[in-house]
C-alpha cells in the first residue's frame, strides 16, 4: 500500500495571472487574441463571418433591382452591372404571396382578420396590459369565430370565398393559428389523461399519443387528404383545408400533451393533496390549482412546440395546399421572372418572414422564461 | 399526552351514482364505448366506400407488377418487379439517407455545440448564429433552397465544379470516386470485423480487471489499434486489393465513380445541418448541466485534465445528452419523408407517393408506411428506456 501514499504538495502553486481589466481592449485580448491558438481561431471565424455577410448584404442590398416590370430589367445584360435581388419579382407576385388567388376585391377582409388578430394579440402579449381574462376570452373565443366568417364569407352579404382560392402566408397563418388554438385544450386533455389513474383512459391517451408522434407529419397529411375520406360517410364532403387542418391539430396536439406531462409533474404532490383537502373534486382540482401552476412552468416548452408547428405548416404544399412556400415554388417556374437571381431572391424573401415569425417567438419564450425566474427567485 | 383519537365509524352510505369507484368505472365504460363506436363507423364507412369505388382491399396488390422505374435502388430492381420490391426499394433508401445524416448530424452537432462553449467570444457567436438561423427556418425550406438555388444552378457536367480532381460537381449531382474491391478485399473485411469483437472482448476484461484489481489499462490505444490498425495491417500485407475508380468525364457525362443524385445530396445536406443545429443546443446543454464543483473536485483529487473530462464530465454529461439526442435521431428519420418534395425515392414517395396513385389502395399503403415509421419509433424509444434505467444514477 506504500506506493498508493497520497499526493503532498511540496513546491508552492503558481501564482495566477493578473486579473483582466476592466476596458473594452484589455477584455478584447482576454476573449480573442488570448494565446496562439485563440489568435487562430478568431481571424479564422473574422473570415467566415466576413465571407458570409458582406456578400449577403450586397447581394440583398447594394447589387439588388428595385425597380422593374418584367425578367428583362433583371439581367446583367440590361443592368450592367453584376444583379443582386431582383426585388421587382417580389412585387410581382406580392400578392400571389400574401394571399394565393383570394378575390383582390376581397382582400379586406384578410387584412381585416389580421389587424383584428394583432389587435387583440399584442396587449395578451405584453404581461403589464391589463384584463387578460376578457383579452383571453376575445382572442381564444370571439376572434376565432369572427376571423372564420370573414374569410370563409357567405353571411352579411360577404360573398364566399372558397378556401381552394386561399394561398400564400395567409394559408401559413391560418394553419399555424387553428393549429396552436386547438393543440393546446386537446394536448392538456390528453395529459391528463395520460397521468390520470383510470386504467381505460390512461391506455387510451397513451396509444393516441405515441401513435401521432410516432409518425411524419407528412404521413399525417397523406391520411388526412387520402385515408380520412374512406371513413366517412360518403355524403360528406369535407373541405381539403379543413381534413389537412383536422391533421396538423391531431398531430400536434399529442407533442402538445408531452410539454403539458412535463409541467404536470413538475407540480409537487402537495399541491393535489392540499386542493383535495379543500374538497376541489377533479375538474376542479386541475384546473384551479395544478394546470394553472403546470402551464405557466412549460410556456417555453409550448412556444417551442407553437414554432416548430408554424414551421411545420410548409409540409402542407405536398399536398397541394398552396402556403407561402408552396406560392414561392409557383412562382419560380413563371418564365416571364425566369433570371438567374429570382431563386435567391425568392428565397431570401420566405426565408425573412420565416425567420422573423420563429425567431420572435423563440425570443419571447425567452422572455417569458427570464420573468418566471425572476418571480421565482424573489 | 395523549391523544384519543375515536374510531372512525362507517363511511356513510353514499348513493351509487355518488361513488368515485362506480363514477370512474362508468366514465371509462362510455368512453370505451365511444372508441369502439367510432371504429365500428369507420369500418362500415371504409367498406361501403370501397364497394361503391370498387376497390378491393387487402394486401394482394403487394404481389402485382410495378410498371414504373425508380431513380436509385440499393438492391436489384427493374419495371417489372412487383409494388412489394417497391416499398422495400423505399425503405433501405430512408434508411440510407437516415443512417448517413445520423453520422453526419452527430459530427457537426457536437463540433457547433462545443464551439457554442469555447471561451473565443467570437467563435462562440459565430457558432451560436448559425444555430439560431438553421433552427428558425422551416426544413422543407431549407430542402428546397439546396435542391433548387444551389444543386439546381449548378453548371452542367462538361464545367463541373472540381475537388482536387476527384469529386465533381453538376446539375445532374455529385460524383465521387467508387471503391473497387479486389483479389482479397475479404480479408480486409474480415479483420475489421474480428478487431471490433475483440476490441469489445477485451473492453470487457479490462472493466474486470480493474474492478477487481484497480490496475488500469490504455484502453483507447489498443482498442483503435485493433479496430483501424488490424485493418490497415491486413490491406497492406495483402497488396491493396482495395481501389478507387476515379469518375473521368468522356462525352457529355461521367464514367465511373458514383453519382449520388442532386435530390439525395440535397435532402442530405438540409437533413444533417437542420438537425446539427438541435444536436448542438443539446450537447451544450449537456456540458453545462455538469456543475462546476464536479470539475473541480476532480482536480482536487489530481486527476490530469484528460481523465477529468474522460471520467467525470463527459459520463455525466452523456446521461444528459442521449435521451433528447435519441429523439433527434428519431425526427431525422421522420424527416427524411420529406424526400417527397423534391423527388427522392424514399418510402413516402415510391410507396405512399407513386404506388397509391397507381393502385388506390390508399388505406392500405398509409397504414403500412405510418406502421414503418411507428416501429421504428417504437423500437428505440424502448431500448431508450431500456438504457435510461441503466445508466440512471443510484441513489441510496
Amino acid at each position: 500500500m506504500a506506493e498508493q501514499s497520497s499526493y503532498v504538495r511540496r513546491a508552492l502553486a503558481e501564482p495566477q495571472p493578473p486579473p483582466v481589466g476592466e476596458g473594452v481592449l484589455a477584455r478584447m485580448r482576454a476573449r480573442l487574441f488570448d494565446g496562439v491558438f485563440n489568435t487562430v481561431l478568431t481571424i479564422i471565424s473574422a473570415a467566415i463571418i466576413i465571407a458570409l455577410v458582406w456578400p449577403t448584404f450586397k447581394f440583398l442590398i447594394l447589387d439588388a433591382v428595385w425597380k422593374g416590370s418584367s425578367r428583362v430589367d433583371c439581367l446583367p445584360e440590361t443592368v450592367g452591372r453584376q444583379v443582386g435581388a431582383c426585388w421587382p419579382f417580389i412585387q410581382a407576385k406580392f400578392i400571389q404571396f400574401m394571399y394565393g388567388f383570394y378575390p383582390d376585391s376581397e382582400q379586406w377582409r384578410v387584412n381585416l382578420t389580421y389587424v383584428l388578430g394583432l389587435i387583440l394579440l399584442v396587449p395578451l402579449l405584453i404581461p403589464r396590459v391589463p384584463g387578460k381574462r376578457l383579452n383571453a376570452i376575445l382572442f381564444f373565443g370571439v376572434f376565432p369565430v369572427v376571423g372564420f366568417f370573414l374569410l370563409v364569407g357567405g353571411v352579411l352579404g360577404l360573398p364566399h370565398v372558397e378556401t381552394g382560392l386561399w394561398g400564400g402566408l395567409l394559408i401559413t397563418l391560418v394553419i399555424s393559428f387553428t393549429g396552436i388554438m386547438f393543440s393546446l385544450p386537446l394536448g392538456a386533455l390528453l395529459a391528463l389523461g395520460r397521468r390520470s389513474e383510470l386504467p381505460i383512459i390512461r391506455t387510451l391517451s397513451i396509444i393516441f399519443i405515441e401513435f401521432w408522434r410516432g409518425v411524419p407529419l407528412i404521413t399525417v397529411l397523406f391520411f388526412a387528404t387520402y385515408m380520412l375520406p374512406f371513413f366517412l360517410p360518403a355524403s360528406w364532403e369535407i373541405d381539403a383545408l379543413a381534413r389537412v387542418l383536422i391533421g396538423v391539430v391531431l398531430f400536434s396536439a399529442a407533442y402538445m400533451a408531452e410539454v403539458v406531462r412535463g409541467g404536470l409533474q413538475a407540480i409537487p404532490r402537495g399541491q393535489f393533496e392540499g386542493a383535495m383537502a379543500l374538497g376541489l373534486g377533479y375538474w376542479r382540482m386541475m384546473g384551479l390549482v395544478v394546470l394553472p401552476q403546470a402551464l405557466r412552468l412549460v410556456i417555453p416548452g409550448i412556444v417551442n412546440s407553437f414554432i416548430s408547428l408554424f414551421k411545420d405548416t410548409t409540409l402542407v404544399l405536398i399536398v397541394a395546399i398552396f402556403d407561402l412556400l408552396g406560392q414561392l415554388r409557383a412562382a419560380f417556374s413563371d418564365p416571364n421572372w425566369a433570371t438567374p437571381v429570382t431563386l435567391f431572391t425568392g428565397f431570401a424573401f420566405a426565408g425573412i418572414i420565416y425567420f422573423l415569425v420563429s425567431f420572435g417567438m423563440s425570443r419571447y419564450a425567452l422572455f417569458v422564461e427570464r420573468r418566471l425566474n425572476t418571480e421565482q427567485a424573489r | 399526552m395523549s391523544v384519543q383519537i375515536e374510531r372512525a365509524a362507517a363511511p356513510p352510505r353514499v348513493a351509487a351514482y355518488n361513488n368515485p369507484k362506480v363514477r370512474a368505472v362508468f366514465y371509462q365504460l362510455v368512453l370505451l364505448a365511444l372508441v369502439l363506436w367510432f371504429g365500428y363507423e369507420f369500418a362500415l364507412n371504409a367498406k361501403a366506400n370501397l364497394d361503391a369505388q370498387r376497390i378491393t382491399s387487402g394486401f394482394g396488390f403487394l404481389d402485382t407488377t410495378a410498371g414504373f422505374s425508380v431513380n436509385q435502388s440499393l438492391i436489384p430492381y427493374n419495371e417489372t418487379d412487383t409494388y412489394g420490391r417497391v416499398f422495400l426499394v423505399g425503405l433501405l433508401n430512408t434508411l440510407l439517407v437516415a443512417g448517413i445524416g445520423i453520422v453526419l448530424a452527430t459530427t457537426l452537432g457536437f463540433i457547433i455545440g462545443i464551439t457554442r462553449l469555447s471561451p473565443n467570444w467570437l467563435i462562440a457567436r459565430l457558432a451560436g448564429g448559425y444555430v439560431e438561423l438553421i433552427r428558425n427556418l422551416p426544413l422543407l425550406f431549407q430542402i428546397l433552397f439546396w435542391y433548387l438555388a444551389v444543386l439546381g444552378t449548378l453548371p452542367g457536367p462538361r464545367q463541373s465544379i472540381s475537388i482536387f480532381g476527384e469529386i465533381f460537381l453538376n446539375n445532374r449531382g455529385v460524383i465521387v470516386p467508387a471503391p473497387v474491391a479486389g483479389e482479397g478485399a475479404g480479408y480486409v473485411v474480415a479483420a475489421f470485423a474480428l478487431g471490433v469483437i475483440a476490441a469489445i472482448a477485451l473492453r470487457f476484461w479490462v472493466r474486470r480487471r480493474q474492478d477487481r484489481t484497480g490496475q488500469p489499462f490504455p484502453l483507447f490505444w489498443t482498442c483503435l489499434a485493433l479496430v483501424v490498425g488490424l485493418p490497415l495491417v491486413v490491406l497492406v500485407a495483402t497488396g491493396f486489393p482495395i481501389s478507387f475508380q476515379k469518375p473521368e468525364l468522356r462525352g457529355f457525362n461521367f464514367v465511373g465513380g458514383i453519382r449520388l443524385l442532386p435530390e439525395f445530396v440535397a435532402l442530405l445536406i438540409a437533413l444533417a445541418t437542420y438537425t446539427a443545429a438541435f444536436i448542438a443546443e443539446i450537447v451544450r446543454a449537456g456540458i453545462l448541466a455538469v456543475p462546476r464543483g464536479q470539475t473541480e473536485a476532480a482536480l482536487a483529487l489530481g486527476l490530469r485534465r484528460g481523465a477529468t473530462l474522460r471520467l467525470i464530465v463527459v459520463p455525466q454529461a452523456l446521461r444528459v445528452i442521449i435521451p433528447p439526442l435519441t429523439n433527434q435521431y428519431l425526427n431525422l428519420t421522420k424527416n427524411s419523408s420529406l424526400a417527397v418534395a423534391v423527388g427522392y425515392p424514399d418510402l413516402v414517395a415510391v410507396f405512399a407517393g407513386t404506388t397509391l396513385s397507381q393502385t388506390g389502395q390508399a388505406i392500405e399503403i398509409i397504414a403500412i408506411t405510418m406502421a414503418v415509421y411507428l416501429a421504428i419509433s417504437l423500437i428505440t424509444s424502448a431500448l431508450m428506456n431500456w438504457y435510461n434505467a441503466h445508466i440512471r444514477v443510484a441513489e441510496r
